[in-house]
């Protein structure tokens, strides 16, 4: 009986949070954030040098054969550091592939994305909850409609789509009838797109029941890699505030040493531990093919949204008029948990399913 | 990360579920009323012949000797939590007091009071809270004088429970009024039927006296009853608060509550529509679940860091303050949910589950102030766990 993190995956975590330390600067976040695709390229580029885009792909596919915890792990980094590219999107395309276990065609595409000779975009929006008329549908072969909210839709080659019937489609993101639109969030860290297909050829992978199965997985680790990026900012945004609190001082006092602050810090931190060890558990549960394992995603996935605006507002507020500002940079960190709070289903769509999971809806 | 038992611990389950299925008639009911009814003396007796109380201390005391092992410990509770049997007993006297004998007490000391405690023979009260003293516990005042053998005492203490049933005590008194408050404070162990003490049954919100206040008036104990050395009392009564720490917030018991009220939801209806289908109280219901399960996981990481003989750090830290609020509000979502039904109470006509959400809702409200306010616990982690400014010390009063 252990529930700790093995002394490999604490060194693996260190090294991918001393990397980005060095990697991404908050003055590499602004310039991402302003646009810089080539500093945003750059940040890619080294974490890929660590071999992270394979971490759950199979030694066969040339990952690292790890599991969705090890992926927690570094995603968590990766919030802690609002570090922009496609990790979870590729952990997410590459846990669907998993579920078609040998097949020749889904290990053919596993290898490309653990290579990174394919970079996926995920258009997983329309699962959750169609929005805005969105929708896709296949008709012999091809792909038609529009897809809100496609992760990494700048940088895809390919966009891995889960159709309304259950199954995963890929699409080339190049082909004739494809075309991108980007949106604009409040986190400029991360891109997001609409894209729309005017009767794309795609390839659908085979097994209708296995393919469900992917589709179901692909979202689980969606959700859990999104929580674990929004656990990684809050932490930042805990720890930022207990310091700029222990160097600010007001009344000839730091002001970390008034107890009205000091309880602001002690909710946080009551409320991030607990979070940190429900998905770790959440994560452990899906490594495992614990029956549990959906419920505790669920479960994690809208705790996180609840305990990350309680953090982002909070640690803000402990930095006074400076966490209003740009100047401390504590907004991009705010915005990437905000964003977070709503993709891959808002914590009341969620608990929705939950309940549904539990049998306690009936309709 | 491996959630699974060894072999040996799986073992270990299919033997104490086996003792205690095999003598669940023994286990005394709600019926057998009394701290010291037959019947529970007699459970306990077996539990302790079984090894399923009192397990790590030590043979010569009346307990089984064995090596702490968290686990197991964890199995047991776990096991009489699963069939439903009485636990063993859990008093003050066996939580707290054993304990800190075993480390600092004399060999007369353990020799004298430990087994018949562990027998239930003999039942304990805690005299640490006073009218004056209660977060800074350190500055109570109850007056104890040398008096040629004896220590003469004098004051009054508060949240006294169990003070009605209790042989003895285990008390806190000020011995040397000079000296800095923490130092000047001495800890003492006495029949509760010396004269000059004074039980007055304290009523709470619940509408029941859960606690007492004890008055002493020219108590007369001999200087021998001290644990420790006169003027440490202080250092020996935290020995026994990090004891009631780890007692407070039981996760898998926020579980099986939050069970209760998914099945309240499910069972109660208005306008003949369950509850459960209204999705307003189920989505508090799943934000309540989250946090549970949340609360269960961050007990396993602490029991993890134990099993290791290391420091659990913050994940221990926040359990009292996060633990005893999410009870709070479980209670709170059952009464929202039964609605007018909710607010009965006594023994009122249409009463759910014997009124025990309201009492519960109540009484969890005091656990929240008792045993270290929420507040108190929120200076805790800031300053241990976050390691922001001490509150700074006014000068003695």
């Amino acid at each position: 009986m252990d529930f700790s993190l093995s002394e490999d995956q604490l060194s693996f975590q260190a090294s991918v949070r001393g990397l980005l330390e060095r990697s991404c600067s908050l003055d590499v976040v602004r310039a991402v954030a302003a646009g810089d695709r080539g500093a945003a390229e750059r940040v890619v580029r080294d974490l890929d040098a660590l071999g992270v885009r394979g971490v759950m792909a199979p030694d066969a596919a040339g990952g690292l054969g790890l599991g969705l915890l090890d992926a927690v792990i570094i995603q968590e980094m990766i919030g802690r550091q609002c570090a922009p590219g496609d990790f979870s999107g590729a952990a997410i395309v590459i846990a669907g592939l998993s579920s078609f276990g040998g097949t020749s065609a889904a290990r053919a595409w596993m290898t490309k994305v653990v290579s990174g000779e394919v970079r996926p975009g995920v258009a997983l929006a329309e699962r959750i909850g169609v929005r805005d008329g969105t929708g896709l549908r296949l008709e012999g072969g091809r792909l038609l409609g529009r897809s809100l909210f496609v992760a990494d839709g700048d940088t895809a080659t390919h966009v891995f789509i889960a159709l309304p019937s259950g199954s995963l489609a890929i699409v080339d993101a190049t082909a004739p009838g494809v075309s991108r639109v980007p949106l604009r969030t409040i986190d400029a860290t991360r891109v997001f797109s609409e894209i729309l297909f005017d009767g794309v050829p795609a390839e659908v992978l085979t097994g209708e029941s296995l393919a469900g199965a992917a589709v179901n997985r692909m979202t689980a680790v969606a959700r859990l890699l999104v929580a674990a990026d929004a656990l990684g900012a809050m932490q930042v945004m805990l720890e930022r505030a207990v310091a700029y609190s222990l160097e600010r001082k007001q009344f000839g006092r730091v002001i970390g040493s008034f107890q009205a602050v000091k309880h602001m810090c002690a909710e946080m931190a009551a409320r991030l531990e607990p979070l940190r060890a429900l998905i770790w558990h959440a994560a452990h549960a899906f490594d495992e093919g614990s029956e549990e394992a959906d419920l505790l995603i669920l479960l994690a996935k809208s705790h996180a949204a609840e305990v990350g605006v309680f953090i982002a507002r909070t640690a803000t507020e402990v930095h006074g008029g400076m966490g209003f500002t740009d100047l401390v940079g504590l907004h991009y960190w705010f915005k990437r948990i905000g964003v977070s709070r709503q993709l891959f289903g808002a914590p009341e769509a969620v608990r929705r399913e939950a309940a549904r999971l539990q049998g306690w809806v009936s309709s | 990360m491996d959630l699974r038992l060894s072999p040996e611990h799986q073992a270990f389950r299919a033997h104490v579920a086996s003792l205690l299925e095999g003598h669940s008639h023994l286990s005394p009911t709600a019926a057998d009323r009394g701290l010291k009814h037959p019947k529970r003396l007699a459970w306990q007796s077996f539990l302790l012949q079984e090894g399923l109380a009192a397990r790590t201390v030590p043979a010569a005391y009346g307990g089984r000797g064995e090596a702490p092992d968290i686990l197991k410990s964890r199995i047991i509770s776990e096991e009489f939590a699963r069939t439903g049997l009485a636990p063993p007993l859990a008093g003050q006297g066996i939580s707290m007091l054993v304990p800190t004998l075993l480390e600092l007490g004399t060999e007369e000391q353990r020799q004298a009071y430990i087994g018949p405690t562990l027998r239930g023979e003999m039942v304990w009260c805690q005299g640490y809270s006073e009218p004056g003293s209660g977060s800074d516990l350190a500055s109570l005042t109850t007056r104890a004088v040398v008096d040629g053998d004896d220590y003469v005492i004098n004051g009054q203490k508060i949240w006294t429970s169990t003070a009605m049933q209790a042989d003895m005590i285990f008390c806190l008194v000020r011995t040397e009024p000079d000296a800095p408050a923490h130092q000047g404070i001495s800890y003492l162990l006495f029949s509760m039927k010396t004269p000059g003490i004074e039980i007055r049954p304290l009523v709470d919100m619940t509408g029941t006296a859960n606690f007492n206040e004890v008055f002493f008036t020219d108590v007369r104990v001999p200087r021998r009853q001290i644990v420790g050395k006169p003027g440490e009392g202080w250092k020996v009564a935290n020995a026994t608060l990090t004891h009631e720490r780890g007692m407070l917030g039981d996760p898998s018991a926020s579980r099986a509550r939050l069970m209760r009220v998914a099945e309240i939801m499910q069972r109660e209806t208005v306008d003949g529509r369950s509850l459960m289908e209204d999705p307003v109280f189920r989505d508090r219901l799943i934000a309540l679940q989250a946090r549970v399960f949340a609360m269960q996981a961050n007990g396993l990481r602490v029991m993890s860091a134990q099993l290791k003989g290391e420091s659990p750090g913050m994940a221990g830290l926040i359990i009292k303050l996060e633990g005893c609020e999410l009870n709070h509000e479980i209670a709170r979502l059952a009464i929202d949910a039964m609605g007018e039904l909710g607010i009965l109470y006594d023994d009122s006509p249409h009463l759910r589950d014997d009124g025990d959400w309201q009492q519960k809702y109540m009484y969890d409200l005091g656990l929240i102030i008792g045993g270290g306010t929420a507040q108190i616990q929120k200076n805790i982690i800031s300053e241990r766990g976050l390691g922001m400014p001490r509150e700074p010390k006014s000068a003695k009063a």
